[in-house]
């Protein structure tokens, strides 16, 4: 599919979504409300056909906290970048997607450890890199740890 | 009647917990695995990282596109060419740079000696891994010319740094071609003789034939790339779908094969280590003269936008994304690291498997775990 057709096909799932485009991809910013229908749509359609979840990541744009998804096909090798964004800061929450693709169930939960942002029906969400105890979310941008990260240039 | 006599003691089994790691000689690293087995039966797998998290994507984010470079060697260690050049590549084509011919060639054929010291290392250590130490002491010996050849020319056995945005630090030493055609006639001869030992051996094959299954769409699912993912038949292969640096000017096969197990991806890599040679062969005799090096500015920005790179490493796709505001430093990096997804699959892959055969099956997927943890 063209990046015309993808766009009538995502806007027809979540209608207040946001299109941009660089050279590398289209991009689509959806309300986390959509987020589940519109990433199992996709998935499932015959002519979409979105297999690969190739990255999942966290991004903290000050003020609001964002969740970016990297789909490609395998079989009609077309790509397309999904965002889900969230203005809470105190508690983020996204529906989960490990039942859609099996690689987010490790990717959520790092994400959940840096950026703080809880997934709703993930089997075991808990930290994995950071201690079981550690206070704080590492990523962020308003993140401070006197001990451990020395602020060369004041 | 004794086989229900049998399974009702089975039955009457407790489970319990063991622990594999993090100081294990077989996890090829910091992890920590814990298995819920019972009897000799594993019924779940949960993997436990963190040990030799350092904080990268936070450190990139206060340092420039130079110095990231050096400290994605230290990701992967085993490719680390491969990774300093998707680094470099994310650079070049954000300020759409034109690199000579020359570096294109270097760049590929220092990437394919990376590959072939990482599939080296993979093997001596996976018939280690099952009780055959002869191969551990077949592969270093072999690698060691190799290290030799990198030390020469990039200054360094294992932490390259000899990529850089716009070309590469020194240009090669004069008897670089000779030196690696060397190499390679010498290879060529003892590659038969790792054939003879693991790959015809009966006991070998009866290990690893069966063992860690996993399926073409599981793969896909799980984001299983490289090697790994070839062996259970999902064609993969960046160097053939996004062609990179001189990979358009090759003839080479993209390896698949589809059963699925631990003895489909030991042939895929000892196949992958053929095709190596013969991209080296195509490549060696034809380095065109030039530049080895675009003159950059000081300080390197990139326009804001968002910007994804993919090579593929000796593991699977190794990714870097960027997410820039115009200044000299990202304003997020993320590395998709192609050790996290495989690794995802272990639990998978290990389901209702004896235990021996578990350490069959991690050195099959060929973990690095710095790269996990980043």
């Amino acid at each position: 599919m063209t990046n015309e057709q993808l766009k009538e096909r995502i806007s027809s799932l979540a209608q207040d979504a946001i299109f941009e485009e660089n050279k590398q991809f289209l991009i689509a910013t959806i309300s986390p409300k959509d987020l589940y229908s519109v990433a199992k749509s996709l998935k499932e359609s015959k002519d979409t056909a979105f297999d690969f979840l190739f990255s999942l990541t966290g991004v903290d744009y000050d003020p609001s906290l964002t969740v970016v998804y990297h789909l490609e096909s395998s079989t009609l090798k077309h790509k397309v970048v999904i965002k889900a964004k969230t203005e809470d800061r105190l508690n983020p929450s996204f529906p989960s997607v490990c039942d859609i693709w099996f690689a987010a169930e490790l990717q959520e939960r790092e994400v959940f450890d840096m950026f703080g942002v809880k997934f709703e029906n993930h089997p075991d969400l808990r930290r994995i890199f950071m201690d079981e105890d550690w206070q704080g979310y590492p990523l962020r941008k308003d993140y401070k740890d006197e001990v451990n990260i020395i602020d060369l240039i004041k | 009647m004794v086989e229900e006599e049998v399974k009702k003691k089975f039955e009457a089994v407790e489970e319990y917990f063991i622990n594999m790691g993090p100081q294990h000689p077989s996890t090829h690293g910091v992890l920590r695995l814990l298995i819920n087995l019972k009897g000799e039966i594993v019924k779940d797998l949960k993997p436990y990282c963190g040990y030799i998290h350092r904080g990268i994507e936070k450190m990139c984010e206060r340092n420039t596109y130079p110095q990231i470079i050096h400290l994605t060697d230290r990701l992967d260690y085993l490719s680390a060419h491969q990774n300093n050049e998707a680094v470099c590549l994310l650079v070049e084509n954000a300020l759409e740079i034109e690199v000579p011919e020359r570096v294109k060639y270097i760049r590929t054929i220092m990437s394919e000696l990376s590959r072939l010291a990482s599939h080296q290392l993979w093997w001596c250590v996976m018939g280690m891994d099952m009780g055959a130490l002869t191969t551990f002491f077949y592969g270093l010996r072999d690698r060691e010319r190799i290290l030799d050849i990198f030390e020469e020319n990039c200054g360094g056995r294992l932490i390259l740094s000899y990529n850089c945005p716009g070309g590469v630090m020194y240009d090669i030493k004069p008897d670089f071609q000779k030196k690696v055609k060397d190499f390679l006639t010498y290879f060529k001869k003892k590659l038969p003789e790792y054939n003879e030992l693991l790959t015809g051996n009966v006991i070998f094959v009866e290990r690893t034939r069966g063992a860690g299954y996993i399926s073409k769409e599981d793969a896909i699912s799980f984001g299983v790339t490289g090697p790994s993912g070839r062996g259970s038949g999902f064609s993969c292969d960046v160097r053939k779908h996004c062609p990179y640096s001189a990979y358009d000017k090759v003839q080479f096969k993209e390896i698949l094969y589809s059963e699925g197990d631990s003895l489909a991806r030991y042939k895929v890599r000892m196949d992958e280590m053929l095709e190596s040679i013969s991209i080296i062969e195509q490549l060696i005799d034809n380095i065109p003269e030039g530049d080895f090096a675009v003159k950059m500015k000081p300080i390197i920005k990139l326009p804001e936008g968002e910007y994804y790179q993919k090579v593929e490493s000796s593991r699977g796709e190794f990714g870097v994304y960027v997410i820039s505001k115009g200044e000299k430093n990202p304003y997020r990096i993320k590395f998709r690291s192609p050790n996290f997804a495989n690794l995802s699959a272990l639990d998978k892959m290990t389901r209702n498997s004896k235990i021996a055969d578990l350490v069959a099956i991690m050195s099959s997927i060929d973990l690095v775990i710095p790269d996990i943890d980043r």
